[in-house]
């Protein structure tokens, strides 16, 4: 199967003469988006680097979507400007920004045949029927829809769709790919498939930018290099995936991007040793994390991830809290259990569990690492 | 399910066949039976006959039918374009003026024929635009009536219509134009067919404003049913009233199948 590239000559150079050159880095240069008094968007600075996929996340109004809007032209700025490579796009049309966009319902033209839809783009752009043929071949290979060309939208599956669309977005060799809620309309089995082949498409296709907005965050978690977290408008954190998973800037990042304890605790001694742990006390326990330079007598919290608790210790968990057994729940392969330390509720995710499991009420010790762990600022805005 | 009782369920289909066959189904058999009835002095006719089907074929009704055939798709077609279009461009206006304008575009149809074919009468009937006589008023009655229900049916329709579909066309590299002709027109398809074919069904049966400024050689079938039944030959009318009926019923029947046709792929 022949790969598309993304880099050298193709219609979309030839067509959209503004972006010709320009590279597929994209930049928001303080990008505000307001609707008359209402500011969705506060100036956002952000840069998608090359062959990056960056996932925005964040909950519903976060401006998320206003920012991956701004960059297909369908939503004006207020202030600030967009560039994708070195060319300014604020003030282009949005057909002439060279991008591929994928939405949440898929919006396959119902009226054409998968090969018709693919194609569209290119009709759009008058490529001659040689590299249309040749194009359209490509790009359903690539998602592994060959065998659909003749169908109509409505005779394809939910994820099947989905794969036209991606096979629509990628024919016009995008710069820059705007996946907009993807896989939302996607059951949870399909959906998880859909973010495997994604990653694979991503794989096969390096050089390709990726803006993908989406509220899930294992979707994020799995695609994306980096993350953006959206909250009221604002970017709230941004920064490569496992560390900003690893390393939560603020409890909101903490708390959005996969489940976290967050225990209050009050800083007894900095960062010191090697590994650049500080101590901090909850309650009588002392317990070692890692810093970002808090001072001593500082109160912040210690963000430690469910499944990082272990129900016994060793030589690596050697931090020890006790707490409580309130609630037990079991899911196959995983268990849950929810404990109450110092009034704090915590949650544990464990695969394995001692043969005989405390019973609730029973107070329960519990141990983990400090290279685990990530001593975290409690956000202002609460 | 409303009404969930059996006897409940029968005594409701009970009204609405009483109902049906009242207002429905009894005017039109009347109207039938006198367009074949030969003499008609008691509760039934005395005797039945082709001879005013013959007598309206033979006489003016090929004109007539003609007549509002090009009218019907002519004010049809201008409505649907202007209706068309206005409908588009007022998706892109501000909230509040495309409110105040789509209010704008349905006064028409608040306001009576007879008084439409009125004011058009007056306004046309001196120079510059001295239109009075001529087919051109006659359109433009008809186009007057009709065009807010296009208006109607295809604001209707777009705004069932996601965004993403033009929004995606356009991050494709689609130009408006193209986008219009490849994207837009064939989603409303639908939309467009259905208020075509109202607007003709309309303008078929246009009567009040239409008897106001018909010019002698224009005469549609409403005003020559209501011509040959103000002379009293009520046989005859009701014979092209049949003949109007049956043309409307063709036409929409057939653009029936073809929206549904539309809506099946």
């Amino acid at each position: 199967m022949s790969v598309p590239a993304f880099t050298g000559s193709n219609v979309m150079d030839v067509d959209a003469a503004k972006i010709r050159g320009a590279g597929s880095n994209v930049h928001f240069d303080k990008v505000s988006v307001a609707y008359g008094a209402h500011v969705v968007l506060h100036p956002l600075t952000l840069d998608i680097a090359p062959g990056e996929i960056l996932a925005m996340i964040g909950p519903s109004g976060s401006g998320k979507t206003t920012a991956l809007r701004a960059v297909a032209g369908f939503v004006r700025p207020a202030s600030g400007r967009i560039r994708i490579g070195a060319t300014d796009v604020t003030d282009l049309p949005p057909y002439e920004r060279g991008l591929g966009m994928v939405v949440q319902n898929y919006a396959l033209f119902p009226h054409m045949r998968v090969e018709d839809n693919v194609a569209f783009g290119l009709r759009a752009q008058g490529a001659d029927k040689a590299l249309i043929g040749e194009r359209v071949k490509d790009s359903l290979a690539t998602v592994g829809m060959s065998g659909f060309a003749k169908r109509y939208p409505r005779e394809l599956s939910g994820g099947q769709q989905q794969r036209v669309a991606i096979a629509r977005a990628l024919a016009v060799r995008p710069r820059v790919l705007l996946l907009d809620e993807p896989l939302s309309a996607l059951d949870a089995q399909i959906r998880r498939n859909m973010v495997e082949e994604i990653a694979k498409l991503h794989r096969d296709l390096p050089g390709l930018t990726i803006l993908y907005v989406t509220h899930d965050q294992t979707e994020a978690l799995t695609l994306a290099d980096k993350i953006a977290i959206m909250r009221d408008g604002r970017v709230s954190s941004h920064g490569p995936t496992a560390e900003l998973y690893r390393r939560p800037p603020n409890r909101f990042t903490a708390e959005f991007l996969g489940r976290a304890n967050l225990l209050p605790v009050t800083v007894t001694e900095g960062a010191t040793g090697p590994k650049g742990f500080a101590k901090a006390k909850l309650g009588d326990a002392l317990l070692a994390g890692a810093a970002r330079g808090e001072k001593p007598g500082d109160k912040t919290l210690l963000c430690i991830r469910p499944q990082h608790l272990s129900l016994t210790g060793d030589e690596e968990h050697t931090n020890r809290i006790v707490g409580t057994l309130k609630e037990v729940h079991w899911q196959g392969e995983l268990t849950h259990l929810v404990l109450d330390v110092d009034g704090t509720p915590v949650r544990v995710s464990a695969t394995r569990l001692p043969v005989s499991l405390p019973e609730r009420g029973s107070v329960v010790p519990l141990f983990f690492a400090p290279g685990d762990t990530s001593l975290v600022p409690e956000d202002a805005r609460g | 399910m409303l009404v969930w009782s059996r006897p409940g369920r029968i005594v409701l289909w009970l009204v609405f066949a009483l109902l049906f066959s009242v207002l429905f189904l009894a005017p039109l058999a009347v109207i039938l039976l006198s367009s074949l009835a030969d003499q008609w002095n008691g509760v039934l006719p005395s005797g039945l006959t082709t001879e005013h089907y013959s007598d309206v074929v033979q006489g003016a009704a090929w004109k007539a039918v003609k007549a509002s055939l090009v009218t019907g798709f002519l004010a049809g077609a201008v409505a649907l374009v202007s209706g068309t279009w206005a409908a588009l461009a007022l998706r892109i206006q501000d909230a509040t003026l495309a409110r105040v304008l789509g209010v704008l575009f349905f006064i028409p149809s608040a306001v009576p024929s007879v008084s439409v074919g009125l004011g058009l009468l007056v306004a046309f009937s001196h120079p510059p635009l001295l239109l009075n006589g001529t087919i051109a008023i006659v359109m433009a009655a008809h186009f007057v009536l009709i065009s807010a229900f296009t208006f109607g049916n295809v604001s209707a329709g777009l705004a069932r219509l996601s965004p993403d579909f033009e929004q995606v066309a356009s991050s494709l590299g689609a130009r408006p134009a193209y986008r219009l002709r490849h994207v837009t027109l064939p989603l409303l398809a639908p939309y467009l067919v259905a208020a075509f074919g109202l607007s003709f069904a309309l303008s078929m049966g246009e009567l009040g404003a239409t008897v106001m400024v018909y010019p002698p050689g224009w005469v549609t079938l409403p005003v020559s049913i209501f011509s040959l039944t103000d002379r009293g030959d009520v046989f005859a009318g009701a014979a092209l009233t049949m003949v109007l009926v049956a043309v409307t019923l063709i036409l929409l029947l057939g653009l029936e199948r073809v929206t549904g046709r539309q809506a099946r792929s």
